[in-house]
């Protein structure tokens, strides 16, 4: 899953910097993703995962980290880990 | 308030501050409502006298490319109101008299014009300051003064569709936009202190539309992006915003690609007063009888 997160950063989070060099754990807020990125990466994911995020989903945080996304992922979507 | 009158708004249509034109949010304006937002606009200039500003007025309608370019659509497709016009042959206009009578939809051949509704004050003033070229080593501010429009039909007296929107906009360095805003952030208070309404100050986020709003929205408080001046008027609970302070960051500043003297992106801020709602406010703490305001208050508003 982190290389299919990462191939959606690189097309719409709109970083200056390449997905692949980012730690999981990075700061992608501190990396350079603004707020409306972070919406275009919202979709991406749910279009790519199939899911949803949910009303206590909808914030700043969830998109924080690749961790963050993952763990947001993985709670809606166990499956998901494993493509 | 009147005796008979239930709401806030009754009472205000009832004593002819405001009068009705049968949309919710879309009243006139009586003589002495109009003297009371010319008063507050005074003590607003008064107030504002120290920041050299540049005095700008648009008409609230802006240029429909600009609008679109602005990003609005994006965070608030719900609120905007688009101007549209008539655009057809003899027979269309035959057709349209003709749904016109049978009560029927005659927006068939309404076709969108060049023109927007201006939905907030400083809107027009991103792209004109960007088409200047780089600022000057202070940045720069404006004083701007709009009617605005928001689609948003209430019951509420101040939640109108149509409302005037004093601002002062700072265009600079992150660190000159920052102290503007902390700088309004002190007097709003002041001077609401002079009208003695009560308030409370508090972050807030704008009304972005959907679940990708909710985002935006949660960004917006978590940076500390926007605060309010609330007073309550309809409720304690759900106090009125009646001051806003805005730091917008670099989002005005890269959509119309503005520079600093130095070549930076440049930030922008806002303060925002709204006119009809601290008058609104106004009535509701100190009564429908003017004469009866405290002294000082009238004073304040060389009433
Ligand atoms: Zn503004």
């Amino acid at each position: 899953m982190m290389d299919t997160l990462r191939q959606l950063i690189d097309k719409h989070a709109r970083l200056p910097v390449a997905a692949g060099t980012l730690a999981p754990a990075q700061d992608l807020y501190a990396a350079g993703l603004t707020s409306f990125a972070a919406v275009q990466l919202m979709l991406a994911l749910e279009e790519a995962f199939d899911i949803e995020f949910p009303e206590r989903m909808l914030n700043r945080r969830s998109f924080a980290t690749m961790n963050s996304i993952t763990t947001c992922i993985n709670e809606l979507r166990p499956q998901a880990l494993a493509s | 308030m009147c005796e008979s009158c239930p709401t806030l708004l009754d009472s205000l249509i009832h004593k002819g501050v405001l009068i009705e034109t049968g949309v919710d949010g879309l009243y006139g304006r009586s003589g002495l409502f109009e003297q009371i937002v010319d008063g507050f606009d005074r003590m607003i200039s008064r107030t504002g006298a120290d920041q050299a500003a540049e005095v700008l007025r648009f008409p609230p309608g802006m240029n429909r490319a600009l609008f679109e370019k602005s990003g609005y659509l994006k965070s608030f497709p719900q609120l905007a109101g688009t101007v549209h016009s008539f655009a057809g042959n003899d027979r269309d206009h035959a057709a349209l008299l003709d749904r016109l009578a049978r009560g029927e939809d005659w927006s068939e051949k309404q076709e969108m014009t060049d023109v927007v509704l201006t939905p907030a004050a400083c809107y027009p003033v991103y792209p004109t300051v960007a088409r200047r070229g780089p600022l000057p080593a202070d940045g720069l501010v404006f004083d701007l003064n709009s009617y605005c429009f928001r689609h948003e039909p209430s019951k509420e007296p101040t939640r109108m569709q149509m409302f005037r929107m004093r601002e002062y906009v700072r265009v600079g360095t992150p660190d000159q936009v920052v102290a503007f805003r902390q700088t309004w952030l002190d007097r709003g208070k002041i001077l609401i202190d002079k009208l003695r309404l009560p308030y409370k100050v508090d972050i807030a986020n704008d009304p972005f539309f959907g679940r990708a709003g909710r985002v935006m929205a949660s960004s917006q408080r978590d940076l500390g992006l926007k605060f309010e001046l609330l007073v309550p008027v309809n409720s304690e609970k759900n106090p009125t915003a009646c001051l806003s302070f805005n730091y917008h960051q670099d989002h005005f500043g890269s959509t119309w690609d503005i520079r600093t003297e130095t070549g930076e992106v440049a930030h922008t801020a806002c303060v925002g007063f709204g006119m009809e709602r601290v008058t609104i406010a106004l009535f509701k703490h100190h009564g429908l009888d003017v004469s009866k305001w405290p002294a000082e208050v009238r004073d304040a508003l060389s009433l």
